[in-house]
């Protein structure tokens, strides 16, 4: 996506039912600003977000993947985000040990009361992905709008 | 060697333990060993081989043959031992209808080692301690074997067979091997050299799936890359990101299970080092969640179901290995 030539980054964000969709909510009614090139995308629990889910994003355009969830200990379902913290921390050191950017991928624990805190992250991701360029090592070419 | 597995497996035949024999045979050329069903006393004798190339694992293929009914014999060299107990975990194989002999392994050997060494003209290659013996059209050659091994080999993880109702040779040891510094070699270059160097390697795949096929650990009912919904079709890469996420997910949907064979790369027909993917999920296992050895016990839990309540964030990537 470029706006007057200028990059501008877009930005998959899978955030989990309980927690951080609530934490997105909350930022809005509160009216914090966060860029609109980061498309929300819900899912019931972290621990449902399957590696090619990540791998999908990239091929269809996505500079930049963060995976928001439950702090450690508050998973609705116990026991989630310890699995997906296992699986993320290996699936991350892979995507590094490819060569693919590892600021384009992140992990943030982001809760429904803070509101504040999901809109810095989401703030933060954009900037590091804006200043790190398109994804050009994990793209489908086929699949390039430009 | 030989001998002694075949008259191993004429014996089992013969007194009932077992109504077929799972080993190998020659396939197009006589190091390209295949494995093989043996149902008769005939077949065996003039059939079956055991030579320094039976690297074929055949621990996967006691999944199918386990449930005809019947009781197999399969022989399982240590490495493929590990696998079959990965698949006893995973209740794969029907452990009641196989008899599982244990075969002591000096390592296999590389057939591209010893045209390196020069030789032509092979018309057969036994095992002499630790020797080979290439017989070939103009004479005799005989090599250390430890000139000749495979790669995989070289590194050998572990001579222990794990699992087995009777052995043939010594029990064996764990061993300790250097089997991860290629992959430390790896983690120190930049990002850069990295990406750089997987492109190379993994823009020769051509979708053949020998990798996936051969793998003990994978062997799901149906596989993601056979599934037309799953939206990844099963044909030959079109584009680089289809190379790099075909052996991605591989790689992951493994990980944990896979107990370092090595037949990945072996049967590769474009030579790539399929192993350093799955041995750097190893490693970053080890050193996150404690050594484990799949395949090693049955009980153990592998470290993708489990967790601890102060495991490492995943933002430690950024403090591991070249930037």
């Amino acid at each position: 996506m470029s706006v007057n030539n200028e990059f501008q980054p877009t930005i998959v964000a899978f955030c989990c039912n309980w927690c951080s969709y609530a934490g997105a909510d909350l930022s809005g009614t509160n009216r914090l600003q966060y860029p609109a090139n980061v498309k929300i995308i819900r899912i019931p629990c972290s621990c449902r977000l399957n590696p090619m889910f990540i791998l999908r994003a990239f091929q269809r355009g996505a500079d930049g993947v963060i995976l928001c969830g439950c702090h450690p200990g508050d998973c609705h379902y116990t026991t989630g985000n310890y699995y997906a913290r296992r699986r993320m921390t290996l699936l991350f050191s892979m995507l590094d040990y490819l060569g693919i950017e590892r600021d384009r991928t992140r992990v943030e624990w982001v809760s429904a009361a803070e509101g504040a805190k999901f809109a810095a992250t989401m703030n933060d991701f954009a900037a590091t992905i804006h200043k790190l360029g398109p994804n050009r090592r994990l793209e489908d070419l086929r699949c390039r709008k430009d | 060697m030989q001998e002694r597995l075949k008259q191993k497996a004429l014996e089992l035949l013969e007194n009932g333990t077992a109504d077929r024999i799972l080993g190998w045979k020659i396939g197009e050329f006589f190091y390209d060993l295949t494995p093989a069903v043996f149902k008769t006393r005939q077949e065996i004798q003039e059939e079956f081989v055991y030579s320094p190339f039976a690297g074929a694992n055949l621990s996967k293929y006691l999944i199918a043959e386990s449930r005809k009914g019947g009781k197999v014999a399969v022989f399982l060299k240590p490495c493929d031992s590990y696998s079959f107990t990965q698949l006893l975990k995973e209740h794969r194989i029907w452990r009641e209808n196989v008899y599982v002999v244990g075969v002591q392994c000096g390592g296999m050997c590389d057939m591209e080692k010893l045209r390196a060494k020069g030789c032509e003209g092979v018309l057969s290659v036994g095992e002499d301690g630790e020797n080979i013996v290439v017989e070939t059209l103009y004479g005799t050659n005989v090599f250390p074997r430890a000139e000749l091994l495979e790669d995989r080999c070289i590194t050998c993880k572990s001579k222990k067979v794990v699992t087995f109702d009777e052995l043939i040779g010594e029990q064996g040891t764990e061993l300790e091997s250097d089997r991860f510094s290629q992959v430390a070699q790896l983690e120190a270059m930049t990002s850069q050299e990295r990406f750089a160097f997987w492109q190379k390697e993994l823009s020769r795949c051509i979708r053949c799936n020998a990798c996936r096929n051969v793998c003990p650990a994978c062997s799901c009912e149906k596989c993601v890359f056979d599934n037309p919904g799953s939206g990844v079709r099963n044909k030959a890469a079109a584009d680089s990101f289809e190379e790099s996420l075909f052996h991605i997910i591989r790689a992951f949907h493994v990980t944990g299970r896979c107990t370092d064979c090595g037949e990945c790369s072996r049967v590769c027909p474009q030579n790539i080092p399929l192993h350093l993917l799955n041995r750097k999920m190893i490693k970053d296992m080890n050193e996150l969640y404690g050594t484990y050895q799949a395949g090693a016990d049955p009980d153990t839990k592998p470290p993708l179901t489990d967790f601890t309540l102060d495991d490492e964030e995943p933002s430690i990537v950024h403090t591991r290995g070249g930037q």
